[in-house]
């Protein structure tokens, strides 16, 4: 069955709107740890990367799916704190370049230090592989974990504003993303802000890399890579510097993904990044500050 | 007593130093007022009390016990509020939510709205504005969620870093009013100022900043004495 208009079939349609939420959830991570620490994690997609092969190795021991998520979670918080301890804390005070570098350094750590460990031909994440079968909705057949992992993205954008929005812990690290210098002096503790938006992104690593094995559960060590760099395109286009903005890229860049790669012959698929890309450079070129955004601000340099 | 020292404070940003050998301290139940022209060392001053300067010499304490290396957060909590130069409100958050970030630096667990509901009577016009955007407030209003803000954490020392800037004599009227009213209720304020008259006539005393050195401390007799004013600018 397809929408007559436009060539796409519902199952396509359901894959754009799963990988959007799923890349809304990654523009999230990302954007609340640049909000308090104006740091980009380029090592973002590694934390995926090892929870995915948590659940790679849940799966080889044969545990059951419920613990393979745990170890999952437990592994991409624990590297996720390291992060935070070892490079982003020890950094703060350095200029925005040596932060920079020092992601893309950690990045390249992990990477090698997977591949070193797993090989290069991966281990595969098994346990979660019958959410690829479909339901059958008003005759049409959609594969589970689309629907799922629309409405898990949905569940935790939504958790996560009532966060930001109700506690006092949220309060503090929206103010920390606006004015760090200021809510210090008003008594909010840098550390614990900055802890908490280091958390609150791994958490959300680690739901991402539940998902995302699901739809491609041959776990590499180059797992997430791409993803991750579509996001940051889709965040930058977004509005970087705007919490809002920045999902809504996320968003629409995996949408866009998510239809193109369904809709292009299999052939011209390889040539997908390149089409978004170009479109993004495009869209920069027009409005710099992105797409979402309402002022026409000073542009922050990444 | 809960008395804010500084000996010999001196505030160096490389090779500038912005401020050097400065000896004051402020009692609970007064206001010192810290004048002197643009450039003095007067904000210095207030932001290595924080903890947001480097100090390079000398020693500040509170109530007997140093800051000097204390973290700023570290410093909020151990009871001084600072009303920050230009107000640094957040925009984007409602006034009550400014107010409400006010409360992270509070020493004791309870008495959280009864601090808010004080901080409203004493400002109205900023629980009238309690659900707007911050950022749509006129620079007055600004200035009063400012220090309504520094309030609800019960601080024993308040520190103000020119609260009349850019505001109208009727505004700066309210605000001076609200500080004679904070001082009377027995905390010790520190106020920076580029006003002078008003404020050597508001304050129990005043120490003249130039060039980051103390030059000259005056009374609340020596308002009218403009002579001895600019004298002390100058000098």
């Amino acid at each position: 069955m397809t929408l007559a208009v436009l060539n796409i079939s519902y199952q396509t349609l359901a894959d754009a709107l799963a990988l959007g939420g799923i890349y809304a959830l990654m523009a999230v991570g990302i954007g609340l740890v640049f909000g308090v620490l104006r740091l980009v994690n380029f090592a973002y997609g590694q934390l995926v990367m090892a929870g995915a092969f948590a659940l790679a190795l849940a799966s080889e021991w044969n545990w059951p799916v419920w613990a393979g998520i745990l170890l999952c979670f437990a592994v991409v918080l624990a590297l996720s704190v390291l992060m935070d301890r070892l490079v982003f804390r020890p950094l703060r005070t350095q200029s925005p370049a040596v932060m920079l570098v020092a992601t893309f350094a950690v990045a390249f750590l992990l990477q090698s230090i997977a591949l070193l460990w797993f090989g290069s031909l991966g281990k595969i994440a098994a346990s979660l592989a019958p959410l690829n079968r479909p339901w059958q909705i008003s005759g049409v057949d959609i594969r589970k974990i689309s629907i799922v992992a629309v409405l898990v993205a949905a569940a935790c954008l939504v958790l996560l504003q009532l966060l930001l929005e109700r506690t006092s812990v949220g309060l503090q690290m929206r103010a920390a993303s606006m004015d760090f210098r200021t809510a210090r002096m008003l008594g909010v503790r840098a550390n614990r802000v900055i802890g908490g938006a280091v958390l609150l992104s791994g958490l959300l690593a680690a739901v991402v890399a539940v998902m995302l094995t699901v739809q491609n559960p041959l776990v590499t060590p180059d797992f997430a890579l791409r993803d991750t760099i579509v996001v940051l395109a889709g965040v930058v286009l977004g509005g970087l510097n705007r919490p809002v903005a920045a999902t809504l890229g996320g968003f629409a860049i995996g949408f866009a993904s998510g239809l193109l790669g369904g809709a292009l012959p299999t052939a011209q698929s390889q040539y997908l990044p390149t089409f978004l890309f170009a479109a993004v450079i495009l869209v920069l070129l027009v409005r710099p500050n992105g797409l979402f955004t309402r002022d026409r601000g000073s542009v922050e340099r990444v | 007593m809960t008395v804010l020292v500084l000996e010999g404070l001196s505030v160096r940003y490389g090779a500038v130093e912005a401020v050097r050998d400065l000896s004051l301290e402020v009692k609970p139940g007064e206001i010192v007022g810290l004048i002197g022209p643009n450039g003095a060392g007067k904000s210095s001053t207030l932001h290595a009390i924080m903890g947001a300067a480097p100090v390079a010499g000398g020693n500040v304490s509170l109530g007997g016990s140093s800051l000097v290396g204390r973290r700023s957060e570290d410093v909020a909590r151990s009871g001084i509020a600072l009303v920050p130069e230009g107000r640094r409100i957040f925009g984007e958050l409602s006034v009550e939510e400014n107010l409400r970030l006010g409360l992270a630096a509070r020493r004791s667990r309870t008495g959280a709205d009864a601090a808010i509901e004080r901080a409203y009577e004493l400002f109205p016009i900023v629980r009238d504005f309690r659900g707007r955007a911050a950022g749509a407030l006129s620079g007055g209003q600004q200035q009063q969620l400012a220090i309504a803000r520094a309030l609800v954490a019960e601080p024993d020392v308040l520190l103000l870093d020119e609260p009349s800037l850019g505001l109208a004599p009727k505004i700066v009227d309210v605000v001076f009013d609200a500080l004679t009213a904070i001082r009377d209720a027995g905390l010790a304020v520190l106020l920076v100022e580029q006003r002078a008259q008003r404020t050597v006539a508001l304050a129990d005393r005043s120490h003249v900043l130039a060039n980051g050195e103390l030059r000259l401390t005056l009374g609340p007799g020596d308002a009218d004495d403009t002579e001895k004013l600019v004298g002390a600018y100058f000098s």
